[in-house]
């Protein structure tokens, strides 16, 4: 058992939790945003004949598969900034950890997402490790899964995320 | 559009090296893929965030957006039928506005699994100025010949 570990934290530890859905159905205008910002040329991202012929129609870079669940940033009756994977945010609160990076990711990727698709996911806090002392401070590494499926109960993939929540390491001038 | 010639099993050996890819960085790249990845976070385009809360020199690229440059890297290689199975990587050092990024990637190992899907392992870095910022694995399912399309796989054809 990890030393120091609240016990809110430990009984979160393997617990599914912020079941939610796409807030819009998946759009091409996205795919375009991010092909743009790394100069992806995949014709089958930018040519419908191509796609229907390599793929059976538009689909999405298989990993953009976080990108879908990203609250806007605003939304009528949203108090404050909405953020993304909040698991990672409550255990940088439970575990007052006020800075916090993501050091590591994984992706594995299933069915191809496909343009009009609501997507389902939710959250599992798999590990939460002893304090370290990094090149940033001292701190607590932590893994988070994302499980996604579509609204045909098919798997399109689980992404695995390991973040380093710490204090600054106050620096001497 | 034409379509491209995509790599099938018989193009790639173990040990091959992949093109390499330049990128010089500037904070409109930064943005940019902050941004189309929907991640609005401040150290990703709020330079005054990114020194005084994260302790670093400048904005940095963000994790999804650095999927994404993985991903177009690796499917420039293999081409339009090349469907990306499983992707790790770890960030070492941020790459900030001013740096160079350059892709490099190798090919550690080819194999079918037992539904007939050619696999290809590589490793793939990203480095600025010689040093290694992002290390990254990937298996990518490529044409085992002019027939075959990995897209075609569902279910349990299908094993990333």
């Amino acid at each position: 058992m990890t030393t120091g570990l609240p016990q809110c934290v430990q009984e979160l530890i393997g617990k599914p939790q912020y079941k939610e859905q796409t807030e819009f159905p998946i759009e091409m205008g996205y795919v375009y945003n991010t092909c743009a910002a790394v100069q992806n040329g995949n014709p089958i991202y930018w040519d419908a004949e191509i796609a229907e012929q390599v793929v059976g129609g538009p689909i999405a870079p298989p990993t953009m598969l976080s990108v879908w669940f990203r609250p806007h940033y605003w939304s009528p009756g949203a108090a404050g900034e909405r953020t993304a994977l909040q698991t990672h945010f409550d255990l940088k609160r439970l575990l007052d950890l006020p800075e916090a990076i993501v050091s590591g990711n994984e992706a594995v990727f299933g069915e191809p997402v496909r343009m009009g698709d609501t997507l389902t996911t939710w959250q599992v806090i798999r590990s939460v490790s002893e304090f370290k002392q990094t090149r940033l401070g001292q701190g607590r590494f932590w893994t988070i899964d994302v499980e996604t499926y579509n609204q045909r109960g098919e798997w399109v993939g689980t992404e695995s995320y390991t973040c380093l929540g710490y204090h600054r390491q106050e620096t001497s001038a | 559009m034409t379509m491209p010639r995509s790599l099938t099993a018989a193009d790639v050996k173990e040990g091959q090296a992949l093109p390499p890819l330049s990128h010089a960085v500037t904070a409109t790249t930064v943005v940019l893929g902050a941004l189309a990845s929907r991640d609005w976070r401040p150290m990703h385009h709020d330079k005054e965030f990114a020194i005084h809360r994260n302790g670093v020199k400048d904005i940095f690229i963000n994790t999804p957006n650095n999927a994404a440059w993985f991903e177009r890297y690796i499917t420039d290689w293999t081409g339009p039928k090349g469907r990306l199975g499983r992707m790790k990587f770890k960030m070492k050092r941020p790459v900030f506005p001013g740096d160079t990024m350059v892709f490099n990637g190798r090919v550690v190992k080819t194999f079918a699994d037992d539904a007939g899907c050619q696999w290809v392992e590589l490793e793939v870095t990203v480095s600025v100025d010689g040093q290694v910022n992002t290390e990254c694995q990937a298996r990518v399912a490529i044409p085992a010949d002019e027939h075959d399309n990995p897209w075609q796989r569902k279910a349990n054809g299908w094993r990333p």
